[in-house]
Parts: C-alpha cells; sequence; structure tokens
C-alpha cells in the first residue's frame, strides 16, 4: 500500500457515507467550546465550513484576505448549482449526477467521494433556501431549474447569473450570526503565510495583518484550508486578482501532498484580451453557445483585412466562413464540451485565424439566430410577411430576453455591439480541478489539517462539469467537513488550548518573517507583476490548452530561471510594516513561481490526454476520433500527489489507484 | 469600435499613508493609456511606473475585476465609480475620458468608512450592521424542509433577488451628501422581509440593524435618491420606503 | 427620536402638516382675489376662534418649529456623517438641487417666515393682546380691517419682490419635500408615480399662487 490512504469507507457505494457517518467518532457538545478550528479562506467552502462549526459550537477563528468574507470569489460564479432533486421529473438521481460528474471529469475522480457530493447535493438547496437565497422560481411559486453544460437533465439552480454571489451571501450570513454571537473570531484582511505542525500536526497558522503588517500567531486543534483555486499561475485567468496559491502552497511545503496541479479548465467563451494592459479576463456564460455560432474566415487574406480594420466580419459572405465547431463536430456542433470547443479555438487561431490585433479571437456570431427567433417572433405576432428590418428587430428582441446582461456586458468592455456585429471570444484559464491531495474525510497528508473546495482535488476529476462547482464548495463545507472533522477532534479534547510561546510558533514566525524581509530587501529592478506576466506567458504557451513533451520541459527550465531571477532582481517597495499591496503580490508570485514548476512537471508525467489535459502526443491516429484526445486507463489511472522535498522540480510523485467498481469507463466522443 | 490613439492624462490623487496621518491631494501624469483599457489597468499602469521610479505605489482595493464582489471603489471626478451608469469602477474604461483630461481619484468619504491608506477604506461597518440581524437564524443541518416546501411567489423571488443584488461596495455610502448607508441597509431588510423564511425575525431584524446602521455614525437619507443612480448594481429607493415601513410597523408592533 | 428612522419620519410628518396647513392658507387667501368680503369673514373667524388660536395655532407653532429644529439637527448630524469632504464633487450628476439644499431653501423660508410674522402676525398680536380689540374692526372705519390691511402691505414693491422671491424658494423645497416625505413614510409604491406628478403640481402651483394673490393685490389695490 503506499502512503496514501484515501480512507475510503467499505461496503456498497450507496452506503459508504451514511455508514461512515454513523460510525465516526463525535464530539460532545460540552467539549466543542474548548476547541479551536481554524478556518483560512471564507469562500463558499470556508464560509460555509466557519459557520457550520460554530453552530456546532466549535470556537472557530476564520481568516480572509479580502476586506469581507462576502467578497470571496465564489461571488463570480454565474451559471448555477447542480442537485439531484428531479424537481423536473426527467429521470434525475444521485446516480445520474454522479455518473455524469465522473464521466465529465474523464474518470480521474474517485468514486466514493463524487457519490458522497451528489448525494448531499439536494441537501445543500434544502438549506440555502432556508437561509433566504433567493433562487430563481417558477409562476407556481416553485423552484426553476435550467439544463446546463451539456447535461441530459435540468438540474441547475440558479439565480438569475449571479448564483454564486447569492449562495456566497447566503453562507455569510450565517457566519454573520455566528461573528454577532461571539462564536466565529473573523479576521479579514489576514493573510495565512504559514501553518504551524506540533508533533507532526497542525497546530495553527502564522498570519499576516494586511493593514498593520503585524505578523500573529493562531493556534487550532485543526486547521481547515479553503483558499480556493490557483488559476491565477497563468497570470491572466478569470479569477480574481488576488486568488493565489498561498495558503495551499505553504501547507504543501509542510507536508500536504498537491494532486494533479496540472487538471486546469480552460473556458470557451471568455472576453479576448485587448493589449499588453489586460489585467483579468472576463467571462461570459457559457449558455451563449446555445445560440451562437462560432467561427472565423476560411481563408487569410480575410483574416489579414479584418486585423486592418478593412474589413467587417458582416461583410464575410457565408461561403469564406469556417464554422470550424459544426465542421469538425457534427453531431455536437457548438455545444461541445468547454475543453474540446476551447482547443478548437486555440487550433485555428495558432493557424493564423485569429481575428482580432492580438490574434487570439473567434467569432460568435448571432446572426442566425437572431433570423430564426426573430421568424419565429413574427409568426408569433400574426405577422406573416415581415421585413427583413421586422425580422431582424423581433429576433434583437429575443436574443435580448434571453441575454442582455451578457449582450450589455459585451458592449461595456469591448465597445461593440454584439446584437450588429459577431462577438469575439477567446478561452481562459477558470477553473484549477487540481489540489491539495484529501481522502475521504477531506483530511491532507498533514494530521489536522483539512482542505476544502477548490483548494483540494477531489471531486472534479480531470475536468469539471459546468455548475458542480458551487456544489462541492458547499458540499464540503456545510456537510462533509463539519462530520469528518469530529472523529479527529474527538482524541482532541483532552489537549487544552495550545499554546503558541512555542519553539514551533518561533520558528514558523521567524521564517515568514526572514522571507517579507528578504522580498523587500532585494531593491532589485522590476515589479511583481513583471515577473508574473512572464510566468504566465510561459504557462499559457507551454502548460495551458494543449501541451508536449518539448514544450513542457522548456516551461520547466524557464520558470526555474524566472524564479531565480526574481529573487534576485524583484523591487519590492515600502516596508514590511502597513499596508503593502507589493508584498502580499509579491509573496503569492514566489509561490506561483515554484507551484508553475509543480503543474508542468505533473502535465510531463501525465502523458495521456484526459479532460482538461490535453497532451499532444496522445491522441487517436485514426478511425473516425482521429486527433482527437486519447485517455490511457492502463498506465494514468491514478491520482498523482506530489510530495515537496525542498525544490518543487525535484518533488516526489505517489499515486493513488483509482478503482471504478460502479461505472464503466468510455471514451468520450462528440462526433 | 473606439480609436486607438493612446491617451495621456493627469491624475489627481488622494494620498495618505496610514489611518492615523492626514492625506493631501498629489498630482501624477500617466502617459500612452489605451482607450480599451480598464480605469483599474490605468491605475496598474501607473503603479508599475511609480514602482519603477521608486517611489510608492497608489494603494487602492479590486479584487475580481468583474463587477461583482464590491471590493473596488474610488470617487472619480465627483461621482462614485467614475461618470459611467451602472458598473463599478473596474468595469469602467479609458475611453469614456478625453485625452488630456485631469482625472480627480478620491477614497470613499464617510466617517463609517476611516480611510486606511491612499484610497483603500476600512468597509467593516457594513459587515457589523449584517452581524446584527441581515440573516436567517437557521443551522446547517440535512433535515431542513425539503426546498420546495413553501413556494413563493414568482413576483416576491425576484423582488427579494433584485434587492439582494446588492454588492456592498459602499458607492451609495460614498454618493450620498449624508453618507446615510440606507440604501445598502434596505436591501437586506427588503430582501428578507420578501421570503417566507424572513418573517420570524422580522421584527427584530430591521429594528437590529438600523440600530447598528446608526452606531456606525452613517447620516440620515433625505431621500436625494442619488445612491440609486450611482448604484451599479441599481438597486432601488424602493427599498428604502419598505425598511422604513418595516422599521414603523416593528417599532409600533414589537412585543416587549 | 433616537434613531435615523425615527427622526426621518418625524420630519415627513411635520412636513405632511405643513403641507396641509399651507393650503388651507392658500385657500383663505386666495379668496382676497375675488371677494374682499369672503376674505374678511374668514380671517376674522379664524383669529377669533377659540380652537383656531388656542388649539389649532399652538400645534401649528410647534409643527413649524419642529420641522426646523429638526432639520438643523439632520443637518449637523448628517455634516458629521463626512468629517473630510470631496476635493471634488460632482453632486448634479445624480440628484436634484432641490434635494441637496433643502437646508438653503428651508433657511430662506424660515428668513421669509420672519418677515411674514413681523407684518401681520405681530401686528394682530399687537392688536388682540396689548391693545385688547378682538372686534376685527379698526377705529373710525366699519368694515373688518383683514383686507385693507392686506393691501397696504403690497403696495410696496421691495416686499412684493421678497414675497415672490420667497415663494420660489419654497415651491424648491416641495418640488424635493413632497415626494420625500411619502418615501420617508414608507410610501413607495404603485401609486409612487401619480402621486410624485401630483407633488410637483402642488410644489408649483400653491407657491405660484401666492405670487400671483401678491401680485394682484400689488397692482390692483385701492
Amino acid at each position: 500500500m503506499s502512503v496514501l490512504d484515501a480512507k475510503i469507507p467499505e461496503g456498497p457505494i450507496k452506503e459508504k457515507w451514511t455508514n461512515h457517518k454513523n460510525n465516526i467518532n463525535v464530539v460532545n457538545p460540552a467539549n466543542k467550546r474548548l476547541i479551536d478550528v481554524i478556518v483560512v479562506g471564507t469562500g463558499l467552502a470556508g464560509g460555509s465550513a466557519a459557520a457550520s462549526l460554530a453552530e456546532m459550537g466549535y470556537s472557530v477563528k476564520a481568516f480572509a484576505y479580502q476586506d469581507s468574507p462576502r467578497r470571496a470569489h465564489s461571488i463570480a460564479a454565474q451559471g448555477g448549482i447542480n442537485a439531484a432533486k428531479n424537481y423536473q421529473n426527467d429521470g434525475d438521481s444521485i446516480y445520474r449526477l454522479f455518473y455524469d460528474t465522473v464521466k465529465g471529469g474523464d474518470y480521474r475522480s474517485r468514486e466514493a467521494n463524487v457519490y458522497r457530493l451528489a448525494e448531499v447535493s439536494g441537501n445543500i438547496i434544502d438549506q440555502c433556501v432556508a437561509q433566504g437565497v433567493p433562487f430563481a422560481r417558477e409562476y407556481g411559486g416553485l423552484l426553476d431549474n435550467r439544463s446546463f453544460g451539456g447535461v441530459l437533465v435540468s438540474r441547475t439552480f440558479y439565480a438569475k447569473g449571479q448564483t454564486g454571489q447569492q449562495l456566497l451571501l447566503g453562507a455569510y450570513s450565517a457566519m454573520n450570526r455566528q461573528i454577532g454571537k461571539g462564536k466565529i473570531q473573523m479576521f479579514s484582511r489576514h493573510e495565512m503565510l504559514d501553518v504551524v505542525k506540533v508533533d507532526g500536526k497542525a497546530r495553527g497558522i502564522i498570519a499576516r495583518d494586511l493593514v498593520t503588517g503585524k505578523i500573529e500567531r493562531h493556534s487550532a486543534h485543526a486547521v481547515v484550508i479553503a483558499s480556493g483555486g490557483y488559476g491565477n499561475v497563468f497570470f491572466l485567468s478569470t479569477n480574481a486578482m488576488g486568488s493565489n496559491v498561498t495558503a495551499a502552497w505553504k501547507i504543501h511545503k509542510k507536508g500536504a501532498y498537491f494532486a494533479n496541479p496540472c487538471y486546469t479548465q480552460i473556458h470557451p467563451t471568455c472576453i479576448p484580451r485587448s493589449g499588453d494592459h489586460q489585467s483579468k479576463l472576463t467571462l461570459m456564460s457559457e449558455s451563449l453557445r446555445n445560440d451562437g455560432r462560432i467561427w472565423v474566415p476560411n481563408n487569410l487574406d480575410d483574416v489579414k483585412a479584418i486585423r486592418e480594420g478593412k474589413l467587417t466580419p458582416t461583410a464575410i459572405p457565408e461561403e469564406s466562413r469556417d464554422y470550424y465547431l459544426e465542421r469538425r463536430y457534427p453531431a455536437f456542433g457548438n455545444l461541445v464540451p468547454r475543453d474540446v470547443a476551447s482547443r478548437a479555438a486555440k487550433e485555428r487561431c495558432d493557424a493564423g485565424f485569429g481575428v482580432n490585433g492580438t490574434g487570439e479571437a473567434v467569432y460568435l456570431d448571432f446572426k442566425s439566430a437572431i433570423q430564426r427567433y426573430g421568424k419565429e417572433k413574427a409568426l408569433v405576432t400574426g405577422n406573416h410577411n415581415p421585413t427583413d428590418t421586422e425580422v431582424l428587430e423581433y429576433g434583437e428582441e429575443v436574443i435580448k430576453a434571453k441575454y442582455g446582461n451578457l449582450f450589455q456586458m459585451y458592449e461595456k468592455i469591448v465597445d461593440q455591439n454584439p446584437y450588429k456585429t459577431p462577438m469575439m471570444i477567446y478561452p481562459a484559464v477558470h477553473y484549477t480541478m487540481g489540489g491539495i491531495w484529501v481522502d475521504y474525510n477531506l483530511m491532507t497528508s498533514i494530521p489536522g489539517c483539512y482542505a476544502a473546495g477548490e483548494a483540494n482535488f477531489s471531486e472534479h476529476g480531470a475536468n469539471r462539469l459546468g455548475a458542480s462547482a458551487l456544489m462541492q464548495g458547499l458540499a464540503d463545507g456545510y456537510f462533509v467537513l463539519p462530520y469528518t472533522i469530529g472523529d479527529y477532534l474527538a482524541d482532541e479534547i483532552r489537549t487544552g488550548p495550545i499554546p503558541t510561546d512555542t519553539p514551533e510558533f518561533d520558528a514558523a514566525e521567524k521564517e515568514v518573517s526572514d522571507t517579507l524581509n528578504k522580498l523587500i530587501n532585494i531593491k532589485g529592478t522590476k515589479s511583481v507583476d513583471h515577473f508574473h506576466k512572464r510566468l504566465g506567458k510561459v504557462m499559457w504557451n507551454n502548460v495551458g490548452m494543449a501541451r508536449n513533451e518539448s514544450g513542457l520541459k522548456e516551461a520547466i527550465k524557464t520558470i526555474r530561471e524566472i524564479r531565480e531571477e526574481f529573487w534576485k532582481d524583484v523591487r519590492v517597495p515600502g516596508t514590511t510594516q502597513g499596508l503593502n499591496t507589493e508584498l502580499e503580490k509579491a509573496g503569492r508570485v514566489a509561490d506561483f513561481l515554484e507551484l508553475g514548476e509543480l503543474f508542468a512537471l505533473d502535465a510531463l508525467d501525465r502523458n495521456e490526454s484526459c479532460g482538461g489535459h490535453f497532451r499532444e502526443e496522445s491522441v487517436e491516429l485514426d478511425g473516425e476520433q482521429k486527433g482527437e484526445a486519447k485517455r490511457d486507463d492502463k498506465n494514468y489511472k491514478y491520482v498523482a500527489a506530489w510530495e515537496w522535498t525542498g525544490d518543487a522540480g525535484k518533488s516526489k510523485l505517489h499515486k493513488e489507484k483509482l478503482e471504478f467498481n460502479d461505472i464503466e469507463l468510455k471514451q468520450r466522443s462528440y462526433k | 469600435m473606439s480609436t486607438n490613439k493612446d491617451m495621456n492624462l493627469i491624475l489627481k490623487i488622494w494620498r495618505q499613508k496610514d489611518q492615523k496621518s492626514s492625506g493631501k491631494m498629489v498630482d501624477y501624469k500617466v502617459n500612452g493609456i489605451s482607450p480599451d483599457s480598464s480605469f483599474l489597468e490605468m491605475m496598474d499602469v501607473l503603479n508599475e511606473g511609480l514602482i519603477s521610479k521608486g517611489e510608492e505605489p497608489v494603494e487602492f482595493d479590486h479584487d475580481c475585476r468583474e463587477g461583482i464582489c464590491g471590493m473596488c471603489s474610488l470617487y472619480i471626478n465627483g461621482e462614485a465609480h467614475g461618470p459611467d451608469r451602472a458598473v463599478t469602477t473596474c468595469q469602467l474604461h479609458m475611453r469614456k475620458f478625453k485625452d488630456g483630461e485631469t482625472v480627480t481619484i478620491e477614497p470613499w468619504r464617510a466617517k463609517a468608512f476611516p480611510v486606511l491608506k491612499d484610497l483603500k477604506v476600512d468597509r467593516s461597518s457594513f459587515d457589523r450592521i449584517q452581524q446584527a440581524g441581515g440573516f436567517i437564524s437557521v443551522n446547517t443541518s440535512g433535515n431542513t424542509q425539503d426546498a420546495n416546501a413553501t413556494p413563493i411567489s414568482k413576483y416576491n423571488a425576484d423582488k427579494a433577488m433584485d434587492a439582494a443584488t446588492c454588492i456592498g461596495c459602499g458607492a451609495c455610502v460614498a454618493t450620498c451628501k449624508n453618507a446615510s448607508a440606507m440604501l445598502f441597509v434596505g436591501a437586506k431588510v427588503t430582501q428578507y422581509s420578501l421570503l417566507p423564511q424572513g418573517q420570524v425575525e422580522r421584527k427584530e431584524r430591521v429594528l437590529n440593524m438600523v440600530k447598528q446602521m446608526d452606531l456606525e455614525g452613517f447620516g440620515n437619507c433625505t431621500n436625494t435618491g442619488a445612491c440609486e443612480v450611482e448604484c451599479p448594481k441599481g438597486i432601488s429607493l424602493e427599498n428604502i420606503a419598505i425598511m422604513n415601513r418595516e422599521y414603523l410597523k416593528a417599532s409600533i408592533t414589537k412585543e416587549d | 427620536m433616537k434613531t435615523s428612522i425615527a427622526r426621518k419620519v418625524s420630519m415627513a410628518l411635520s412636513a405632511f402638516f405643513l403641507m396641509i396647513f399651507l393650503l388651507q392658507h392658500f385657500a383663505i387667501n386666495v379668496t382676497s382675489i375675488f371677494s374682499g368680503e369672503t376674505f374678511n369673514n374668514l380671517s376674522h373667524f379664524m383669529g377669533t376662534n377659540f380652537a383656531v388660536q388656542y388649539i389649532m395655532q399652538p400645534i401649528l407653532i410647534f409643527g413649524v418649529v419642529f420641522h426646523f429644529v429638526m432639520g438643523f439637527i439632520l443637518e449637523l448630524k448628517n455634516k458629521g456623517a463626512r468629517n473630510i469632504k470631496y476635493a471634488k464633487n460632482n453632486g448634479g450628476a445624480n440628484s436634484s438641487w432641490m434635494s441637496r439644499n433643502m437646508i438653503l431653501s428651508g433657511l430662506v423660508i424660515l428668513a421669509f417666515m420672519g418677515l411674514h410674522f413681523y407684518d401681520f402676525w405681530l401686528p394682530e398680536l399687537k392688536i388682540k393682546f396689548v391693545d385688547g380689540d378682538w372686534s376685527g374692526v379698526l377705529e373710525g372705519e366699519t368694515g373688518l380691517r383683514y383686507f385693507t390691511e392686506l393691501q397696504h402691505k403690497f403696495v410696496n414693491p421691495i416686499r412684493v419682490a421678497i414675497y415672490c422671491v420667497a415663494f420660489i424658494f419654497l415651491s424648491l423645497h416641495l418640488l424635493h419635500g413632497f415626494s420625500s416625505a411619502f418615501q420617508s413614510i414608507g410610501a413607495n409604491n404603485k401609486y409612487t408615480r401619480a402621486l410624485s406628478k401630483f407633488g410637483m403640481a402642488y410644489a408649483i402651483l400653491i407657491p405660484l399662487g401666492f405670487v400671483v394673490i401678491a401680485l394682484f393685490h400689488h397692482f390692483n389695490h385701492c
């Protein structure tokens, strides 16, 4: 047996979680208040965990780098949250949600974890409604659902295009109630900079007060890391500017294994980069692909003319357009999964057909949808001989009703009217499926240290389905962690308060202060962003949507060079005292520079194409699927859990074999 | 499509070392700003320039840069989130400004939002108002009633959603001549008052939240309507009227 | 009166009272254009009726004083809620001048009330309480004195001009105040749009009516 024990309970998959809950230890209510739990990150996973743990009676300390838990990037999720409620009577079930998630993850997730996720999904909706989350409703007053991300049932609950916001505000309100009662001590504008281990167990953290610059020690009987994903290793992503890997990376360096770092989701419908000034990318809901047709010109002269502003896309005749998704995937067309759509866009742009100044954009055209809807609506309104202008007006009305807010957002950012000229889109890094390795109890390989939400690796395998991120975050925080953490804490009731004036805390604090001082004292010539952008470029070009051996090796080499240069030549203005955003950024980028290398190393190790990870070496060589991604279950049906050895490039690989007893493995096909 | 001619701007920016220091307006020049960049990306360019000159960059709050987290602020040319409507500062684009223009950038100003440094302010007063009652007292459990057990009319659900859209950025306070937080508080009170789940604590909620709002030192609403205009999410003034009504009803009929 | 909303509502309630009073004041004054006699009779009734003098009038005085004292308190508190002013503030971009300057229009109205009291109320007090004359008839005259007094006051063009300016400020005050008072007591519903139109009509027509009355007597005094 490897060092990785996933602790998956025995028994049939349907009974594992129930049996496990029945058998694990619980902490007596009177003892709970004597036990401290630190929660780092207060998004959906951390916020819901902090609230639930405090409700149960634990003394919780919660940390957020923003000024309030309500700012966490969970807030930006638009589409919705899945739950196997079967309210629409379309045959949905726990098993079907489980099956879809495992299949969508390209068979690289742990069956038992996913089944549990599907099992508690319904409870999440009940809980959120009870909290006053205003989900969309039908006229009868019952909850509305929509279908999302190409699945065959309608199981997605939503609150306009702001589902993440509403769910986060729900968790935030639950936290507020506990903060008001003094059960949660909230440390906002605080950043965790290290975990403190005592006798091998996680016993606290070192955090920096971002306003005063003071380094603080906080002790606890358990530490929960819910600090989100690390998509910002690409510099440009749809993540928030502050989203970072630091908390996860610090525990990794103290012994928590990092699993599948290379699994990244790249979302196909983002607004393209407009120039080098760009600081982040904006996502537009995937639902746009239901009505938009994706194309580029089929000859390079037109592309050139467009880029020079001599030609407008609307002037290009049908026969000069290449609707490449419809061409390559006649069965699914524009609705192929995210990874397939993203790679196809990259393929066209790499071939020189990108339609904006940066060469990284394709068209998403609503003209035929406007025509189709316009004719329909004309008929419905009794106008049997509509003029072309009338058809256009009717059609635009329908599109406006469906996507009005997205079109408005696009127009604000790009300054083009998407009703009149096709939108431009390009893929962008959106979510990271990889993360801290955890067992079935969500405990990392450090005893007493847990990871929840996007920060862990567990549920999405190599690719995440739409509307599943919110589900996982809340499942972990509301319904999994509060139970499983008791199993560990039951042994801690005699520990008593943990002192912070111990050599372990001294050492950890010193290490943190030394690093900060070192960053300030380099006094080099280039800004933090300079290095972050360079890292991002390498990641995007070599470790992005399509990866190959030579590119990955080159990336590893280049990232090491950038890292070395960073530690010699970065300029961090100001001091360690007081508010210093550049210092915060420097610490985060330093961690990204290490993670980036491990990321590439993992991608190099996994010589198969699965989900969001595409290796050019691993494609179907002939037949109908020629050129498509080829998964290699024989050699790569494992979770790659990396152990820190002092150097990202020399990390040690541990493999957790994945067993599939309830699902048959199949290759995906969208032809 | 905007013309791609880069812009040069003069910036007048509030600089303040920390909470205790007094601050002042300082002039800066930025050149070569793309009209397609966002206002915060323009600030990034300014800061890159300052860092390369060895000066301290301007601190400002921001995070998601897509208009939903509510972190970004800035009072630009006398308006919260700048001259554009229904956007946050991160969604404001430089094409809304003219080449050569002088742009004044200040932090949110309110006694309840003290400046931390430069353009960053402390909005924890909003959190404390929420902690006073901005929640429904329901513990996490797998046994709450089924989500569809209590139907809610679509009208009320949609209206609650409109109120819940608030991102807590504080533009309403910043723009209000009285630095009043009533749009923010009103939106939260309204959301819960429209939902069946919110009924049990309806009275204490509004009384407690208003009490905390007053304690924080926000001003009083005089119905100028400026908050509604500047709110990036278009939260309606009606929410304040609803809060007033809720408050009156609660003060008259409260049990103890 | 301890919380912000209680103050705001009390401001609105006193405003409603004053707006009703204003309407009544106008209704009586406007008769002076058509019939001096009706005006005289109404004025005499108002000036000598026990209920009006000893119940309504003190309430009115309390209402006026309350409204402006509370107005000052709120203004001071609100000023204090922003201890550092903006270097640049573009209030016109998001709110009306009237709504931002209620204290200014209020002060003009207050100053005007000083003049108005000096013109009418103080002489009334002198006649009634110092001289003890409750007859409403001047010595050596036959009819009631009120109409004549009214006309005399509007001979002086400067006074008429001051009155007109004051009424313009009253109008500005009402243009915001009317709908604001409804919003304050929580009346924002499907009738709001119609109500705000009515409010605008009230805010313009009533002060305009007073202006017309003043000008009428200036140009038509006998």
